[in-house]
């Protein structure tokens, strides 16, 4: 398949001839950005509509069909509509941190996004911790949070920044506790070469029982980690009127919206890379023809393939169970997750060490 | 005809103490009144909850500048509730009530309207768009030594100010409608709570004063709208009974039939409601889904979905159509199928299970003392169901259990409502092909005059017991008429069991306690 | 200046009833003369609000089961990209006041209103939001909303029929897309609505006095 690295070298290499070098890296930074802030936006847009067809399959209903053939156009009018909407100053509340809530949220969601590996070479950022970077960069967007529940003077919204605080913190442990399951699995943290050792077997048939119990687990925190039902008690619709946003109109709420659907798009996207294989095929040892036909596929459609098919999943379980109460997301947490998310590491190692993995 | 016995002021509260001991426990309806020259007062009907008997006991004073009454608050516990409702309508102090504030009306209100000699007029009560004056302090009057009506100086504080106290309501996710918390918090565990009803109160019984008994029709389908022809079946019930008009048995298979296809949609609609506030989006799409069969049949016979009008003095509008029992023996059959799946998408799991199990536990002895009737009271264990006790139409020749479970939690009182929609099914199931042939509405006079008396009738609402009670001086609009509010009970009891509990918990309980509150505002 | 029509998808301009109210909203608006660039983007921009008009979950009664019965899977208005509703009133862009409205919900609904964010609508749905419905008489009644907040369309219904709503809905559409954005005028007074001085609810609680714990 492809390598884009070549690709990526070609670029370089004539930039580099036509300007100086620090203005062909500036160029290129701007190039990545670009690139990046795009792609973030289209995909978000995919994602609403998405959901809002997946929810309305499950619903026995049609969802948006007259705005464009099939409704494709909705989300474009939804953007308009929230551009144009006014931004309303709130009088008593904290103006910077109140402004400068969203921009958080935001901010940690994009450097998140930039680390997921669509194909080979097609990476914004790689480097020897890639993984850990990806854990620290997830975790200031509940500083997002907080802040948004805080600086609104309400006291619906502090109440729910504060569930949300708790919740993502402590859901924070399980999620690193199964990549790093993986991480023993793989032996090494960057993600570029997580997913060229996946070429010979997704780590979730290598790894068997170990992987599979960290797929679970892994799953169940990302869901409580993007405040997606049912964990979504921050922003509880039937309880707490809208929880941390709600003071927030126009661009301001815009900007949680669109974090919120691609905090999920990341989390499927790092289930993809670590559990399914990322860009990787299809791959069964003994099989060489069909593992040839497999590499046909343009990686970019394997990845994106597989992180849709965790996202359709993650929505059906959003539109199928209710909402948890806060105290049994912790005691989930803390009395079930994290005691089995230790033992599982330990299995994991002594099945590395022993050599019992394929 | 109502036998009502009056007991001075002095005697009252002996008797009413008496009567509680000798097992008078549910305190059915209450009613405040206003006799003009005979004064103002109440009239309390008892109910004994073990052998169904009831005794009707009034009071009145002749004091009309500051009348008082001693309170009962303290033998049945909804009275509390029942008083403050008659302390905002007439004016009635009751001594000894701990916390006597009205209940539907603002507090900067002038005047008590239900009163003969109300005056209506705007410039006393305009359009007030300031915000209501907040109450910190409940107020608790008592007779001083001199025989003075006075406040109590030792003010009570009706909330912690010192702690988290926040608001939820009225405008509140389309479900419940209007009702307003007021709640103190610690964290997220609520440490007192305190409702606030009226935001939809819109005067009916004033209304109905002014109406002729067939205008007073129209107002029982807007009260609980899910309860439609039950409420309209209570009045037009009380108004033959009262004329000692009799209906055609056909007359009684319709109105059995409509009654229960209604209660199965009003249940369909909680259990819609109930997962909607969990989060459980798609259980309300599923429950609506059905819901829309029973609103297609109901609309074919009378006309409307929501709204009815279909019982009238003497009979119902206009008669059953030809496919009338084919469709609605295809739909019994369809919903047998279907609810199979509420229990494997929404109630066995375990999500919910631990979210409702063990929550809001309503004891059976609480219930009674609430006169929480319906599907909440059977939940605690108390056979309150009016189609057993006090059977009327075709219920006492039709077979169907009353659906009891005693845990008196969320979980019980979801299941007793499923349970009921089954029973409801095999009800229809009975009648549905013997419906005998006759005149579907009987002829009456144009204009209805009821005798002089005072009548009562009662019916099983979709949420517990509605009574319709007539004071009736001859004329052809009623001179007092009040209906039993299922829900104010439900609220009552609201405020003991929320205590203690989370906030998620509240709404929990809020969803299976199942009110509408035009009911309990009317 | 030819006149602008609204396009509906599947219902023709001549089959919506009260036209002339339409015609009379746009000549009030295009008395000058706009750009054509800025009407090109008007356009756009009425295009993209008239198809995602989140309303705020505000029923008092009757008619807010009917509007949760618009929102099932049999009428789902979810097809014309209505089915957001939020909670918040700053995220809403309009206000479908279904039920009575009475004395002591009436402070509530006009802060609520005042608090969203513009353009914002407001649709009265049922008699008693228009008019005060079968309770016209009562001591406690608002007889009709627009004696507190100006009201873009009324739906006639005691409840009006989930198909009424969505043609309510439908006609709020078309409003929207006559309205201007860049510059000029678009609040109408209706009539009934107090004109000169704007109502503000006053006396909002903000600070508690001290007293004896229970």
């Amino acid at each position: 398949m492809t390598d884009f690295n070549t690709i990526i070298e070609a670029i370089d290499s004539s930039l580099n001839s036509m300007m100086p070098h620090s203005a062909a890296v500036l160029v290129e930074c701007i190039l990545a950005a670009v690139c990046a802030i795009g792609a973030y936006l289209v995909f978000a847009i995919i994602m609403i509509y998405m959901e809002r067809k997946v929810c309305a399959a499950f619903q026995c209903r049609v969802g948006p069909d007259r705005v464009g053939k099939w409704g494709i156009l909705q989300v474009f009018s939804d953007v308009f509509k929230m551009l144009i909407k006014e931004i309303i100053d709130i009088k008593n509340s904290d103006r910077i941190l109140y402004n400068l809530a969203p921009f958080l949220v935001v901010m940690s969601s994009l450097i998140t996004f930039s680390c997921l590996p669509f194909a080979r070479g097609l990476q914004v950022l790689d480097f020897n911790i890639g993984i850990f970077f990806i854990m620290a960069a997830s975790s200031f967007g509940i500083l997002g949070i907080l802040l948004a529940g805080w600086s609104s003077n309400n006291k619906f919204s502090m109440i729910g920044a504060i569930r949300s605080g708790g919740q993502m913190i402590s859901y924070e442990l399980s999620m690193g506790l199964s990549i790093l399951t993986l991480v023993v699995l793989s032996g090494s943290m960057q993600i570029s070469e997580l997913v060229e050792d996946q070429t010979r077997g997704w780590f979730i048939f290598r790894g068997h029982i170990p992987a599979v119990i960290a797929f679970i687990m892994y799953i169940i925190s990302g869901n409580a980690e993007t405040n997606r039902a049912p964990f979504d008690l921050p922003e509880a619709e039937s309880e707490l009127t809208a929880g941390f946003h709600t003071e927030y109109s126009g661009m301001g709420f815009g900007l949680f919206y669109v974090a919120e659907f691609m905090n999920m798009f990341i989390i499927a996207g790092i289930a993809s890379t670590i559990f399914l294989g990322g860009w990787a095929p299809f791959y069964i040892s003994g099989l060489d023809g069909f593992n040839e036909a497999m590499c046909w596929i343009p990686g970019i459609v394997w990845f994106l393939g597989k992180t849709f098919f965790v996202i359709w999943l993650l929505m059906w379980i959003r539109w199928t169970f209710p909402r948890l109460r806060i105290d049994q997301v912790l005691v989930l947490e803390w009395k079930y997750m994290v005691p089995i998310g230790l033992l599982n590491l330990l299995i994991m190692t002594i099945c590395v060490v022993m050599g019992w993995t394929f | 005809m109502m036998e009502v016995t009056f007991v001075e002021i002095e005697e009252f509260r002996s008797t009413m103490i008496h009567l509680h001991r000798k097992g008078m426990d549910f305190l059915r309806e209450m009613i405040g009144m206003d006799w003009n020259e005979e004064g103002l007062g109440a009239i309390y009907i008892l109910e004994n909850s073990d052998t169904h008997e009831c005794t009707e006991i009034a009071v009145r004073t002749t004091d009309r500048e500051n009348p008082e009454l001693p309170s009962v608050s303290d033998l049945w516990m909804v009275a509390e509730f029942y008083e403050r409702e008659v302390f905002d309508f007439y004016g009635i102090r009751f001594t000894g009530h701990h916390d006597l504030r009205r209940l539907f009306l603002r507090k900067d209100w002038v005047g008590h309207p239900l009163r003969k000699d109300y005056d209506t007029s705007e410039e006393i009560n305009p359009i007030r768009m300031e915000s209501e004056p907040v109450e910190e302090f409940s107020r608790e009057y008592d007779i001083k030594d001199d025989k003075e009506l006075a406040e109590k100086v030792e003010k009570l504080k009706i909330l912690h100010y010192d702690q988290y106290t926040v608001n939820i309501g009225p405008q509140h996710p389309a479900t419940h409608g209007v009702l307003h918390f007021h709640l103190s918090l610690e964290g997220e565990e609520v440490r007192k709570v305190d409702i606030h009803c009226g935001y939809i109160h819109r005067g009916i019984e004033k209304l109905c004063e002014s109406r002729t008994y067939p205008q007073t029709l129209a107002f029982t389908d807007r009260l609980d709208y899910l309860s439609a022809h039950q409420n309209r079946h209570a009045l037009c019930m009380c108004i033959e009974n009262a004329m000692g008009l009799e209906v055609t048995e056909r007359v009684q298979y319709i109105r059995t039939i409509m009654d229960e296809l209604q209660r199965i949609d009003s249940h369909l609609l909680m259990y819609s409601c109930m997962a909607m506030d969990m989060g459980a989006i798609t259980g309300f799409i599923y429950g609506f889904r059905e819901r829309e069969k029973i609103l297609d049949i109901m609309e074919e016979v009378t006309g409307g979905r929501l709204i009815q009008n279909y019982n009238v003095i003497g009979g119902v509008q206009a008669d059953i159509t030809p496919g009338f029992a084919q469709k609605v023996k295809e739909y019994c059959n369809d919903q047998k199928k279907r609810i199979r799946e509420y229990y494997d998408v929404f109630v066995n799991n375990v999500i919910f299970t631990n979210r409702a199990k063990g929550v809001g536990v309503l004891t059976r002895n609480d219930a009674i003392s609430f006169g929480a009737t319906g599907g909440t009271g059977r939940a605690s264990g108390w056979a309150c169901d009016v189609r057993k006790r006090h059977p009327y139409a075709m219920y006492g020749k039709v077979d169907f259990k009353e659906i009891i479970h005693t845990g008196g939690d969320s979980y019980d009182r979801l299941l007793v409502r499923l349970e009921e929609i089954m029973q409801s099914i095999h009800i229809i199931e009975q009648l549905i092909d013997n419906i005998p042939e006759g005149d579907f509405r009987t002829k009456t006079k144009p204009i209805i005059k009821l005798p002089e008396g005072r009548f009562t009738a009662s019916v099983e609402g979709s949420r517990g017991e509605f009574g319709v009670f007539i004071e009736s001086r001859g004329d052809k609009t009623p001179y007092r008429m009040k209906f039993r509010p299922t829900g104010l009970p439900l609220i009552a009891a609201a405020h003991k069991i929320m205590k203690g509990c989370k906030i998620a918990d509240l709404i929990t309980i809020g969803a299976s306690l199942d009110y509408v509150i035009p009911d309990i505002d009317r | 200046m030819e006149m602008k029509k609204p396009v509906i998808k599947s219902i023709p301009y001549e089959e919506f009833k009260d036209n002339e109210t339409l015609e009379a909203l746009i000549a009030e608006i295009n008395k000058e003369r706009t750009n054509v660039v800025l009407g090109r983007l008007d356009d756009l921009i009425n295009w993209g609000r008239s198809n995602s008009l989140w309303s705020l979950t505000f029923a008092t009664s009757c008619c807010g089961i009917e509007f949760m019965s618009v929102g099932a899977s049999r009428y789902d208005f979810a097809r014309f990209g209505f089915e957001v509703t939020r909670n918040s009133p700053r995220q809403a862009d309009l206000i479908m006041c279904a039920g009575t409205i009475t004395h002591k919900m009436a402070p509530v609904l006009k802060r609520l209103y005042d608090q969203m964010a513009e353009p914002k609508y407001v649709v009265a749905v049922g008699g008693c939001a228009i008019s005060g419905g079968p309770f016209k008489g009562s001591y406690h009644v608002l007889n009709g909303i627009d004696k507190i907040i100006p009201v873009d369309v009324y739906i006639p219904g005691c409840p009006p029929r989930p198909e009424a709503i969505l043609y309510g809905m439908m006609q709020l559409q078309r409003k929207v897309k006559v309205e201007k954005f860049f510059g000029g005028k678009n609040k109408h007074q209706q009539k009934g609505y107090m004109p000169d001085e704007p109502i503000i609810v006053t006396n909002c609680p903000t600070e508690q006095t001290n007293g004896k714990d229970e």
